[in-house]
């Protein structure tokens, strides 16, 4: 993840509280969402940025993952997003999503 | 009158040590952690000249292999034993490391290069063999200074060094004290820019067919800025380039734009000679040292070589319609503007449909999209997938969106309408260009009657705007039509003697 992009996560983090934020990723594909959602709850893995050694623990989400889709009005999201859902691999997105979050999200009921 | 192609140059230069010294994910962790394991498993994941040249996207972006023989091979590449070893092909070369160092002094007129005598005496055959090097670069190379001198430039006056294979063979200067914008790590970079550049435009011309004295007008599209504290991208590396090539006759100026700045600078250079203000523009790019090695971390984890140690170069001669050669059409351009969103689906609209509209065509009707030609097999042990293929899915599914193909078609239009990336990872080369010589060549054949070229930048990264940006052009086969029907002087002279006749056979009728 873009370490600029890693230091506003981090300062969003301190001045809301990790629990009350949630990221949402817009990658084009599986390795590189996991790689954002690792980034902003275990640490930066490449060990770069501002967030290495950093374990928010945060939520995060991917635009094409159901749960996601669900808390949007269907036409804004068709309009939005119909076209990319046609061209990204949701499956492998979810898994690699689905992953991250079972072994790093803190704040997940 | 449309402009046409007349000839292309692209070149890679093989530097494995800049990898190490001058590419900003090296650089980056030697500051932040430089005790780290990936600094030290580095140097053995580094690959010789001779491996890099053997590697099926490198030979493609030479020519010598085009991008539907390319498709045909399976990934991932750096994998495969490849049977192409040559370091020239049809459109250019890849250069090694000891004659472009050597280049480079030969591109500074400052006194900044200083190298080792005993390598400038080692490899100054080398590079007066390079077939396109003629003696008014080589009478620009010095004699060189000692190690001692070169050491101490380095350890003590703040100079970057130059190495080869792991050897401390020369030394760039700052060219100012305290003026960050000619600090020695600021000329590094540009003079390879320059450098690398001299390459591609050498190539270009020659490939063309034309004498250096023809070209009129350079302009450059790098991602670099030259300057100093009072201008920092004040230019010009056209200019500086043409003077190194001999292209005595040529001014120029310098464009900037990310990612995007080739095609935006294909459009003016065309611009340019459809209007008649130059006959013979040539469009020149060099390379990037900070990108080298950028996806290092990963390639080094997953146990491949470091694929990100070639500078990328191109250029890219337009002149006028010789009734031949394959034309720029500037009435199907695309441009993303300010109140078009960054949304994937405005943007394709904007670059790919919008021109389509204009000329009335269907998406089916260009045989050839060419946009984010990055090289697939350094992005994807990387995380970064596959922009080419995205990019012509998108393309697809906005068509399926447009009701112009079904949903069953967007699977195939990427092999039928689009193409694998071969291009390195160097920001402004892999935009589509790399294709322009082969969409050249196959619609000069016949294989193709058209191609689009599409250029897309990210601005956000000079934290001026957070807006997208591209253009896009349509490339054709020459219509035949070589002059739009004019009045000929002797017309002239016929319809005012007509005029005058008929005015005195007036008078003597009244």
């Amino acid at each position: 993840m873009d370490l600029e992009n890693q230091k506003r996560v981090l300062e969003f983090a301190n001045q809301y509280g990790a629990e009350n934020v949630v990221v949402l990723l817009g990658a084009a594909e599986g390795e590189a969402s996991g790689l954002a959602a690792e980034t902003v709850t275990n640490g930066d893995p490449t060990y770069a940025g501002p967030l290495t050694g950093v374990q928010l623990g945060l939520t995060v989400y991917h635009v094409c993952e159901p749960e996601v889709k669900a808390e949007f009005d269907p036409d804004i999201y068709e309009d939005q997003v119909g076209m990319m859902e046609m061209v990204l691999d949701v499956d492998d997105i979810v898994k690699e999503m689905s992953a991250i979050r079972e072994q790093y999200c803190k704040y997940l009921g | 009158m449309n402009s046409v192609i007349k000839g292309t140059g692209y070149a890679l230069v093989h530097t494995p040590d800049m990898v190490l010294h001058n590419g900003t994910t090296q650089t980056t962790e030697m500051i932040v952690n430089p005790d780290s394991e990936y600094l030290k498993e580095l140097p053995s994941h580094i690959r010789s000249y001779e491996q890099a040249v053997a590697y099926y996207p490198n030979q493609a972006y030479i020519g010598n292999i085009t991008p539907d023989e390319l498709a045909k091979i399976p990934m991932p590449w750096n994998e495969q034993e490849c049977p192409l070893t040559s370091r020239y092909g049809k459109f250019g070369q890849i250069m090694p490391q000891e004659e472009f160092i050597l280049l480079m002094q030969a591109c500074d007129v400052f006194d900044l290069v200083e190298l080792d005598s005993e390598f400038v005496a080692a490899n100054r055959d080398k590079l007066a063999a390079n077939e396109i090097i003629d003696d008014s670069i080589m009478a620009r190379i010095k004699e060189g200074v000692s190690a001692e001198k070169v050491k101490d430039l380095v350890e003590n006056e703040h100079a970057e060094g130059l190495y080869h294979l792991g050897k401390l063979v020369g030394a760039v200067k700052r060219a100012h004290d305290i003026d960050v914008n000619l600090s020695a790590h600021v000329m590094h970079e540009n003079i390879v820019s320059k450098a690398s550049n001299v390459v591609g435009i050498l190539h270009a011309i020659k490939n063309a067919g034309i004498a250096k004295e023809d070209v009129e007008y350079v302009i450059d599209c790098s991602e670099e800025a030259c300057g100093d504290m009072n201008q920092r991208g004040g230019g010009n590396f056209a200019k500086s380039v043409a003077e190194i090539a001999g292209l005595v006759n040529a001014s120029g100026a310098d464009i900037r734009g990310f990612c995007a700045a080739p095609a935006h600078t294909m459009i003016e250079a065309a611009s340019l000679v459809t209007a008649g203000a130059y006959k013979t523009v040539v469009v020149t790019a060099g390379g990037c040292t900070a990108k080298l090695g950028m996806n290092g971390k990963d390639h080094v984890k997953k146990g491949l070589p470091i694929l990100e140690d070639m500078l990328g170069a191109f250029a890219i001669v337009l002149g006028e319609n010789d009734g031949v050669n394959p034309e720029i059409n500037l009435n199907l351009l695309g441009r993303h503007t300010v109140g078009t969103s960054s949304g994937p689906q405005d943007v394709t609209t904007a670059l790919v449909f919008k021109p389509l509209e204009k000329g009335e065509l269907k998406v089916t009707d260009i045989d050839k999209y060419a946009g984010e030609l990055h090289n697939s097999d350094i992005l994807k042990p990387a995380g970064g997938g596959d922009p080419a293929l995205q990019f012509f899915k998108v393309v697809a599914a906005t068509a399926v969106k447009r009701g112009e193909l079904e949903k069953a078609d967007i699977p195939s239009f990427p092999v039928k309408h689009g193409m694998v990336g071969w291009a390195p990872t160097q920001g402004h080369i892999p935009s589509g260009v790399p294709f322009v010589g082969f969409a050249r060549e196959d619609i000069l054949s016949g294989k193709i009657k058209n191609a689009m070229i599409v250029g897309k930048g990210s601005l956000f990264l000079g934290r001026m705007t957070n807006l997208f940006d591209g253009v896009s052009f349509v490339i054709q086969a020459n219509t035949g039509a070589t002059e739009e029907k004019g009045v000929s002087e002797e017309e002239v002279k016929a319809l005012i003697a007509k005029s005058l006749k008929e005015f005195a056979a007036g008078l003597l009728a009244e």
